[in-house]
Order: C-alpha cells, then sequence, then structure tokens
C-alpha cells in the first residue's frame, strides 16, 4: 500500500453499493436511459464518480480488471478499496476500465457454451445526454430511443455492428460521464441518427 | 509499502507494532495516544470474518481452523500517511486508533517517541498480562512422574 490512496471509496458501502447495482441493472435492462449514482463520492482522478461507483460496484477480488493507460492512474485506489486483481492484458479481463474506447475484439466476448465469460467495459466519456446522436434498437426498448454520447470515435457505430453481431456472445458496455451512467448491453443495435 | 521505513528490514518493525496495537485495549491506546490529530477514513471501521488457518502438529499440511471476526479500518492523516488496523473482535473504536496509530507510527518524526510512550509500555503491559497466565497456569501443572519412570 502507498500513500497515494488519498480518498476513501463509499461512505455507506452496503447502500450505495446497491443503489449503484440497481441503476446499472436498470441501464442495462433498458439501454441508453440515464441513472444518477454516486451524488456523495469523490472519485480519484481522473475517474468520474460515476465510473468509480461502478467499478466499486461491480469489481470484486474475483473478477479481473483491465484499466487502460489514462485509467491506471486509479489503480491503487482500485486495489485497495475492490481489492482487484488488475491484469496487464485485456483478453482475460472480466470487466474493462477505459477513457478511451479500446478494440473491442480485443476484450473477450464468452464462448457459446458460456456467453457470461465475456467482457463488461466500463467506458468513460465526456458527457451524456449532449454530442452525437445514436438510434438505439433492441430487446428492452419498444421503440428505438436516442442516445446522445460526446464522445465516441466516428466510426463506432460500425464497431458496435461488429460486437452486436456475436450475439450471443459479445462485449458489453456501461457509459458513464459524471454521475450519470447509461448501458449499452451486446443485444442492443446502434445506428447513427 | 511506506517509504519511511528502512528498505533492509522493511517490515519487522512495523509488524512488530501492528501486533502490539492489534491486542492493545481502546481506552488503554486512547489515553496513551493523547490529543489525536486530525484525519481521514478511508475505509471502516468494518467487521468481517478471517479464516484462520492451521498446521496438523505444527508444521504439518494446513487445515481451516475456523473464522475469527476482526474489525479492520485504514486511515490517513493529513501528511498523508496511510495506517492499517486488523484486529481481533469487534472493537471499532480499537481498529480505528490502531490504524491511526500506525499511520503515526510511519512518521519518522514521530517514531521514537510514540515507540517509547505507545508501544513499549502497551508490550510490556501486554507481556506481564501473558506471563501472568502462565504463572497461573504453571502453578497447577502435574508432572507425570509414573510414565516417566516407567520409560527409563
Amino acid at each position: 500500500m502507498s500513500a497515494t490512496i488519498a480518498l476513501p471509496g463509499f461512505a455507506d458501502p452496503v447502500g450505495e453499493a446497491q443503489a449503484t447495482f440497481r441503476a446499472v441493472l436498470d441501464a442495462m435492462a433498458r439501454p441508453g436511459t440515464l441513472h444518477q449514482v454516486a451524488a456523495g463520492l469523490t472519485a480519484p482522478p481522473p475517474l468520474d464518480p460515476a465510473t468509480a461507483a461502478a467499478l466499486l460496484t461491480l469489481v470484486d477480488n474475483e473478477t479481473k480488471l483491465w484499466l487502460d493507460a489514462d485509467a491506471a492512474a486509479a489503480r491503487d485506489w482500485l486495489a485497495f478499496h475492490c481489492g482487484a486483481v488488475i491484469i496487464g492484458t485485456p483478453d482475460e479481463a472480466a470487466f474493462a476500465a477505459a477513457l478511451s474506447l479500446p478494440d473491442l475484439a480485443a476484450l473477450p466476448a464468452g464462448t457459446h457454451e458460456a456467453p457470461e465469460d465475456s467482457a463488461t467495459l466500463i467506458l468513460q466519456i465526456a458527457a451524456l445526454g449532449t454530442g452525437a446522436h445514436y438510434r438505439l434498437s433492441g430487446p428492452g426498448l419498444r421503440e428505438p430511443t436516442l442516445l446522445a454520447v460526446s464522445y465516441l470515435p466516428a466510426d463506432f457505430a460500425t464497431l458496435w455492428r461488429r460486437n452486436h453481431a456475436l450475439y450471443p456472445r459479445g462485449v458489453d458496455i456501461i457509459l458513464c460521464a459524471g454521475t450519470t451512467l447509461t448501458a449499452l448491453p451486446r443485444s442492443v443495435s446502434i445506428e447513427e441518427a | 509499502m511506506p517509504d519511511a521505513l528502512p528498505p533492509d528490514q522493511p517490515n519487522a518493525a512495523r509488524r512488530r507494532w501492528m501486533a502490539v496495537l492489534a491486542r492493545a485495549d481502546a481506552d488503554d491506546l486512547n489515553e496513551r495516544l493523547g490529543t489525536l490529530p486530525a484525519y481521514r477514513v478511508l475505509r471502516g471501521p468494518e467487521a468481517g470474518l478471517v479464516m484462520v488457518r492451521g498446521r496438523t502438529g505444527g508444521g504439518g499440511a494446513p487445515f481451516n481452523l475456523g473464522e475469527l471476526t476482526a474489525t479492520r479500518c485504514t486511515v490517513r492523516t493529513e501528511a498523508g500517511l496511510v495506517g492499517h488496523a486488523y484486529v481481533a473482535g469487534r472493537s471499532e473504536r480499537q481498529a480505528e486508533l490502531a490504524a491511526l496509530a500506525d499511520a503515526l507510527l510511519q512518521d519518522p518524526l514521530r517514531q521514537a517517541s510514540l515507540l517509547n510512550e505507545v508501544i513499549e509500555p502497551l508490550a510490556a503491559s501486554q507481556q506481564a498480562r501473558r506471563d501472568a497466565v502462565a504463572a497461573k497456569a504453571a502453578a497447577t501443572r502435574v508432572q507425570f512422574f509414573a510414565m516417566r519412570n516407567m520409560r527409563t
């Protein structure tokens, strides 16, 4: 342990983790809906509160976590509060935290026998609700819905189509910005709008 | 691990004071620490279970002896020193004070005085308690002369 653990985790670990879990569950069930989490959490830079809350809630000592180069600045904090096994390459990750979209094909997509062995990518972006619009449709959405995201790569819809085509295999994404999160499960199809 | 400790035996001294703090009584510890400096709790204090493992015959195959209730806490002082404590039982105050003491003991300027005023007296009283129990037990010790005589 080094002195870089400068910040506490959840003030109320059980209650806040349950509330965040519920938000992630609802976001996965209804892709593209925005949920507020982690109002009181001071996240370690460069993570936003929503990113940190999702990681605190989902990651523990039994899940392998991969961090991209930017998110690795919060490595000590995550290792201490989550007890996470932080791995150097994404190919075995159960969870991945990133500040810019990594290669989705490099993350485990699960197998046809065990599609649940895929990775969940917790991706921090600049903002939700403004920026480029995407039209989401699929399970959990009665009608196609619009999601505004700033910023994802310009070819995100194409990249996602490849991931979506793997169904039931594939990577799920939790998008986090500030204290807001939403989810893009592998079942959703995304088009630019 | 903290930089304040010498590199040759980085953990021996810290291991000792953490062991003494883990056995210290909360009121006793509070009294000896005196006025507490400002600090921030990073985790806990929270109670949980730890698996205690033993070895058959003291050195054989490991086995799980049972679960022990333990309380852990981590604090950070304003100087940025992080202290940890794991104590047996459910005394949250003891865990918090022990973690704070661990953090303060890593400060090279305070280490010597804290060792003299807090750790050594606590270690002495713990040793005295152990000796008293051992002396009481020794008084009731039974020597099996008969068995020894049979063997020789």
